[in-house]
């Protein structure tokens, strides 16, 4: 993974919000990249910093947080750059889509104006070429009767509508990469599964990198390439995703796949982690999972485990991958 | 578990007929329009065991629970917890029924009062229906309940904002459980945690039914879920019935598309099998349930739908203990891939 050549790397990212003794850790020395045309997944539960790393890197974090680390957008650090010169690369560059499309899309615009707006912004296109491109873009995400449809306002339309207008939006200016953070969480299964496989295919056509944020080990199995697995603010895993599914190394990743009913494979009990994750204001000396670990190794309980490779490709933040 | 240590006879503890519930959406001329949020639905559940109420949004199936609880007022129908008739009960007998019926709902944040600790909030039901005699006996009460759902006695003076999620839950749980009532209504009631603690409440809720022998109808829109909670599972869409069976027969032979479709749109937990495996994707969206389609609503999405289904949607009896209600189940059963 080379920081030169890759669509976007982020490099030992820190964010914390507050300061003093109330101090909330949320990322913590996070590192990972994306290649062009690659998928990565950053899986995590809430509080394990998932979201937060991301914005922070695109510089979309809160205002009062503190950002550190270095963040390459095609070789350019992001977090080195002024407010107006971050807006422009960003614009160009970057593609975002969230969980919930209605507070994300204006309800007071067209859903044309929507995705005209940045094309004519970023690209310099005139407002006719602009709908012309609006157009394809509404083709593109697999909406049905697209020329109607541009005239629409955000609430006439289904959850599901929308998601796609914000895809439509998020790759108007063609960015080199896309970020999505829970997209399809707000959405019904079978919704899911059509964004889902227009992503997969407009992935192939366009080649763009793509972070695509969940809870859902999953969801992300269909998509990515890469995963990294979050937890209190560190990155506890990361791997290819056959990898991650046929050998997880770290106790929480193991911990993740078994609490999940699966379909047509009946337990008594599920494997629950017991507890809760950590306070980012008070985070344990050692392993930040040890409360938690249902192996909890002497030297764990203060110790933190370096991110060390356990395979070509495969790094875990744990010294204990022999026990399984 | 077996329903035969119940007290009284084989009768269903609750049993549901024809329920529909309808929402008035305002008028078009001279006519009135509704929205058809639940249309002649039926089932029963038995003393002890799970019913799993899995549906898509707008499916109706939480305004089932919410028809069962009377938290809305169902348009037509019966249904009968232990032979008394809930719908029509009032007084004396109503408040009875709502001791017996309880809900544990999807997000403990806005379910439980922030301003009230957390024994205030589980000896609540104890005090509106009066049912232990001293402070003291409410007291021990709560902290038996705290013992059940595994909570720590001191969390009775916390409150709401000190717990976690999944603590929350722990504590409505609690709750609904403190006034010894025959059925629990969970409606979502682990969609809002985390994966880890998903799996602590799952686990919770089937020790609680194995130690009390209770009865749950536990709404859900998540397949998977379902099918490890439940006995017997119920599937919905657009206010009606799909399909209903035991659990086994339902989840190893779906006969109805949706059914079908529903599981298909589940990620495989491989990527490998994953990327290369077919799935059944529905096109077009959920019609309005002010003006539903004739005949089968699912037919304008369905990649079986033939003319036909506009006129007839038949009951058809796979098993003794599994219907679709589908005038297509054999091309579904042919067609169908095993996953």
């Amino acid at each position: 993974m080379s920081t030169t050549t890759a669509a976007l790397a982020v490099e030992d990212l820190h964010v914390t919000i507050g300061r003093g003794a109330r101090v909330a850790r949320i990322v913590r020395g996070v590192s990972w990249s994306v290649q062009p045309g690659q998928t990565l997944g950053v899986v995590g539960e809430s509080g394990s910093g998932k979201s937060m790393s991301v914005l922070a890197a695109t510089g979309l974090a809160p205002a009062t947080a503190r950002v550190e680390g270095r963040a390459f957008l095609d070789g350019t650090d992001l977090l080195g750059l002024g407010p107006g010169e971050l807006r422009r690369t960003r614009g160009r560059g970057l593609g975002f889509v969230f969980q919930d499309p209605m507070t994300s899309l204006n309800p007071l615009l067209t859903v044309e104006r929507q995705i005209t707006e940045g094309i004519e912004e970023h690209l310099g296109a005139t407002r006719r070429a602009a709908r012309t491109r609006a157009l394809e873009l509404l083709e593109m995400v697999g909406i049905p009767d697209a020329a109607r449809r541009l005239e629409a306002y955000p609430h006439q339309m289904s959850g599901g509508m929308r998601q796609r207008v914000m895809i439509a939006i998020a790759l108007a200016c063609e960015p080199t990469m896309l970020v999505a953070d829970e997209p399809t969480t707000a959405l019904d299964v079978t919704t899911q599964a059509q964004i889902l496989d227009i992503v997969r295919e407009l992935q192939e056509r366009i080649g763009m990198g793509v972070v695509w944020i969940s809870h859902d080990l999953g969801v992300v199995g269909g998509l990515a390439d890469e995963v990294v697995v979050m937890y209190g603010g560190q990155v506890l895993e990361s791997a290819g995703v056959q990898t991650l599914h046929d050998a997880p190394a770290h106790p929480y990743t193991r911990g993740l796949l078994g609490a999940r009913p699966r379909l047509g494979r009946l337990r008594e009990e599920l494997v629950a982690i017991p507890g809760a994750p950590p306070d980012p204001r008070a985070l344990p000396g050692g392993c930040v999972f040890y409360e938690r670990c249902p192996i909890k190794a002497e030297r764990c309980a203060h110790e933190v485990p370096p991110l060390a490779e356990v395979a070509p490709g495969h790094l875990a933040r744990t010294f204990c991958t022999e026990e399984r | 578990m077996t329903p035969d240590d119940a007290s009284t006879t084989d009768r269903p503890l609750l049993s549901v007929r024809d329920l529909s519930v309808r929402f008035p959406a305002g008028r078009e001329g001279r006519v009135r329009r509704w929205v058809h949020a639940v249309e002649g639905v039926g089932f029963d559940v038995e003393r002890g065991r799970t019913l799993g109420l899995v549906g898509e949004s707008g499916s109706g199936k939480s305004t089932i629970g919410n028809a069962l609880t009377g938290l809305v007022r169902a348009t037509s129908g019966t249904v009968h917890l232990d032979g008394t008739d809930v719908l029509t009960a009032r007084g004396r007998a109503a408040r009875e029924l709502r001791r017996r019926i309880a809900m544990v709902f999807q997000d403990p944040y806005a379910s439980l009062d922030p301003r009230r600790s957390i024994g205030a909030t589980i000896r609540e039901p104890l005090d509106v229906h009066r049912l232990l005699a001293s402070r003291a006996q409410r007291a021990a009460r709560v902290a038996e309940l705290l013992d059940l759902v595994g909570l720590p006695a001191q969390a009775a003076q916390r409150y709401p904002h000190e717990l976690s999620g999944g603590q929350r839950q722990r504590v409505s749980i609690a709750r609904a459980l403190a006034a010894d009532p025959d059925l629990i209504v969970l409606d979502e009631a682990t969609a809002s945690l985390d994966v880890s603690v998903q799996a602590q409440i799952m686990n919770l809720l089937r020790r609680l039914q194995r130690e009390l022998g209770l009865t749950y109808l536990f709404i859900s829109h998540d397949l998977a879920a379902v099918e490890h909670m439940s006995h017997r599972v119920v599937v919905m869409y657009l206010g009606r019935l799909m399909e209903q069976g035991e659990r086994s027969g339902l989840y190893e032979r779906p006969a109805h598309p949706y059914t079908q479709a529903l599981m298909s749109a589940i990620p495989a937990d491989d990527p490998a099998v994953e990327r290369t495996r077919e799935r059944i994707l529905l096109s077009g969206e959920l019609p309005s349930p002010v003006d539903p389609p004739s005949g089968c609503v699912f037919r304008t999405r369905c990649p079986l739908a033939i003319d036909a289904c506009a006129d007839h949607v038949p009951p058809v009896h796979l098993d003794v203990d599994h219907t679709a209600w589908c005038l297509r189940t054999d091309a579904a059963l042919a067609g169908r891939a095993p996953r």
